[in-house]
């Protein structure tokens, strides 16, 4: 069953002067239709400027298309009665850690979600305790965020939405502002929703080897699609990617210099270790 | 510099003070600040010192902690104990030059300065037992009844909250631009008081543009998990009072009237 569709999806950005009179018009989103089933991780993919967050910011509401419309369980995101219910649905992490963190202690962060929804306290509190210890940040649960790395808060910033229940979560570029280490842990906490509460994750990134594992790849370039699939059918045409100012994962490269030299390695790889074993069976 | 500031600086911390209901806490330090100003003579600041003492063991937060939030004021307090302590006038008790030293100016300098100290650490000894959401949710429940009056409560204590939750990161990138502008070599060290005032430009207009744009961040946020104003919502941690609340609020009581006694009687 598809969770979102976005139908035809156009957004134009309307530039005003002082007076408010139209200067320009930028069309960040151009004409853009994909569907997302349930449970599925699917990476949107895309450098600076490619319209991949205000493609984002349509999927929970807090933008409007301009024409096309988009769908969240069936319902238009474009009617004001179904707002907060796709707000519940689709849950969104941003980029900046510090900008999304409301509370001053990290449990009655992840509680501010499930208090706006109206909870029941006691219900609160076993949401907080389960969205904590899913990211791995139970024993955090009474540290101020201020006192947290970049990788810790942004679990944090994952515990707050889920703890809303939502059945499906869009990542906003969650790893821009991290270091390697803070980035490994992110990704680990989303894909970890993803197999073991089946929820479905949106993970919007220019990071490529974040996307190995997705089910579905879009790379967006000018607002539009420019390529879909697996994440193997992508990595396999390296030029297009170049065309698109985007690289591939560091062993996928790898395994293409090493196949242009004449070693005979099969298909695409992604990871190090189908790297490894096709090396070996070179031997 | 700028860390020295602990207003509003939760310490994490067990203790009977920081299970306090935030009512009583806010009801108790305002009426601790009435009482600094009730205050009149030695016996009644030897009552609010030992009843400031023991919150502060209670509290079991370092006592540097509080002192630490003094320093902001310092100035300040130099300021009224000199003016206080040179143009009161009454019985001469030293005088040199222009300058005459009082006995009542004595007094009124004196009692200044540990009216303004005690007024820092009293508060300070709130905000830092208290979680600032705590304290706001305080400041809505005792403050429910103007929402009669149409005051939006809920509102300005959610602005409240999260201004606190803001000051480090604020302070931070404060500390950060003035480094960037040092490294270009920005003066902040000046002598020249105009001189300061000006390079305060260029540290506050990126500051306020990133503060801004944290706003906007921090709406969008606050947005997507749902929020959409005080009603309907339910809260994790409501507030209930618990039997030492009601002991403190006794103690609280008692150390006011006995204070009132002090200053009727003495």
């Amino acid at each position: 069953m598809e969770i979102v569709k976005a139908d035809h999806l156009s957004f134009d950005y309307i530039r005003r002067d002082e007076e408010g009179n139209v200067e320009g018009i930028t069309t960040a989103v151009n004409n853009v239709s994909f569907t997302v089933k349930k449970g599925e991780f699917v990476a949107i993919l895309g450098h600076n400027g490619s319209g991949k967050s205000t493609l984002a910011k349509h999927l929970n509401a807090t933008l409007y298309p301009t024409e096309g419309a988009v769908y969240v369980e069936g319902k238009d995101t474009n009617d004001e009665k179904n707002l907060w219910d796709i707000r519940e649905t689709v849950g969104m992490v941003f980029q900046n850690p510090d900008n999304q963190i409301i509370g001053q202690i990290v449990e009655e962060d992840v509680g501010f979600g499930p208090e706006n929804l109206g909870v029941p306290t006691k219900e609160i509190w076993e949401r907080v305790e389960e969205s904590l210890k899913a990211v791995g940040m139970y024993e955090y649960r009474t540290k101020s965020p201020n006192r947290l790395s970049g990788g810790q808060k942004q679990r944090v910033s994952i515990a707050g939405v889920l703890a809303m229940h939502p059945s499906c979560i869009v990542f906003d570029e969650p790893t821009a502002m991290l270091d390697p280490i803070g980035r490994k842990e992110v990704i680990r906490a989303a894909r970890a929703l993803n197999d073991v509460e089946k929820i479905t994750v949106i993970l919007i990134t220019h990071y490529m080897d974040e996307i190995v594992h997705a089910d579905k790849v879009i790379v967006m370039d000018k607002g539009s699609i420019a390529m879909a699939g697996t994440p193997r059918e992508i990595f396999s045409q390296i030029d297009k990617l170049k065309e698109l100012r985007l690289d591939v994962p560091q062993v996928t490269m790898c395994a293409h210099l090493l196949k242009e030299k004449g070693l005979n390695i099969p298909g695409t790889i992604l990871t190090n270790d189908e790297l490894i074993e096709a090396l070996k069976k070179c031997r | 510099m700028l860390k020295d500031i602990t207003l509003g600086q939760y310490y994490p911390q067990e203790s009977v003070i920081h299970r306090l209901d935030p009512r009583v806490k806010l009801f108790g330090t305002f009426l601790f600040i009435i009482s600094l100003f009730i205050n009149d003579n030695f016996i009644g600041y030897i009552a609010s010192v030992l009843f400031l003492t023991t919150v502060i063991i209670l509290s079991k937060v370092p006592f540097s902690f509080m002192v630490r939030g003094m320093k902001a004021i310092v100035l300040l307090l130099l300021f009224s104990v000199v003016l206080n302590l040179f143009m009161t006038e009454g019985e001469v008790l030293v005088s040199f030059w222009k300058l005459t030293i009082t006995k009542e100016g004595l007094y009124t300098a004196i009692f200044m300065a540990l009216r303004l100290s005690f007024l820092i650490i009293g508060s300070s000894i709130m905000t830092l037992t208290t979680t600032p959401n705590h304290l706001t949710d305080g400041l809505e429940k005792s403050l429910g009844f103007l929402k009669v009056i149409r005051v939006p409560v809920h509102e300005i204590s959610m602005m409240m909250s999260i201004a606190l939750r803001f000051i480090p990161i604020l302070m931070e990138e404060t500390d950060k631009i003035m480094r960037a502008q040092m490294a270009r070599g920005a003066d902040f060290e000046s002598k020249n008081l105009i001189k300061r005032i000006k390079s305060l430009i260029p540290l506050l207009v990126p500051l306020f543009v990133s503060a801004f744009r944290r706003a906007n961040d921090l709406a969008m946020a606050m947005e997507a998990r749902c929020y959409k104003g005080g009603e309907g919502r339910t809260k994790m941690k409501p507030l209930k009072y618990q039997g030492i609340d009601r002991v403190s609020y006794l103690i609280i009581l008692l150390y006011f009237a006995s204070i009132i006694a002090i200053r009727v009687i003495v």
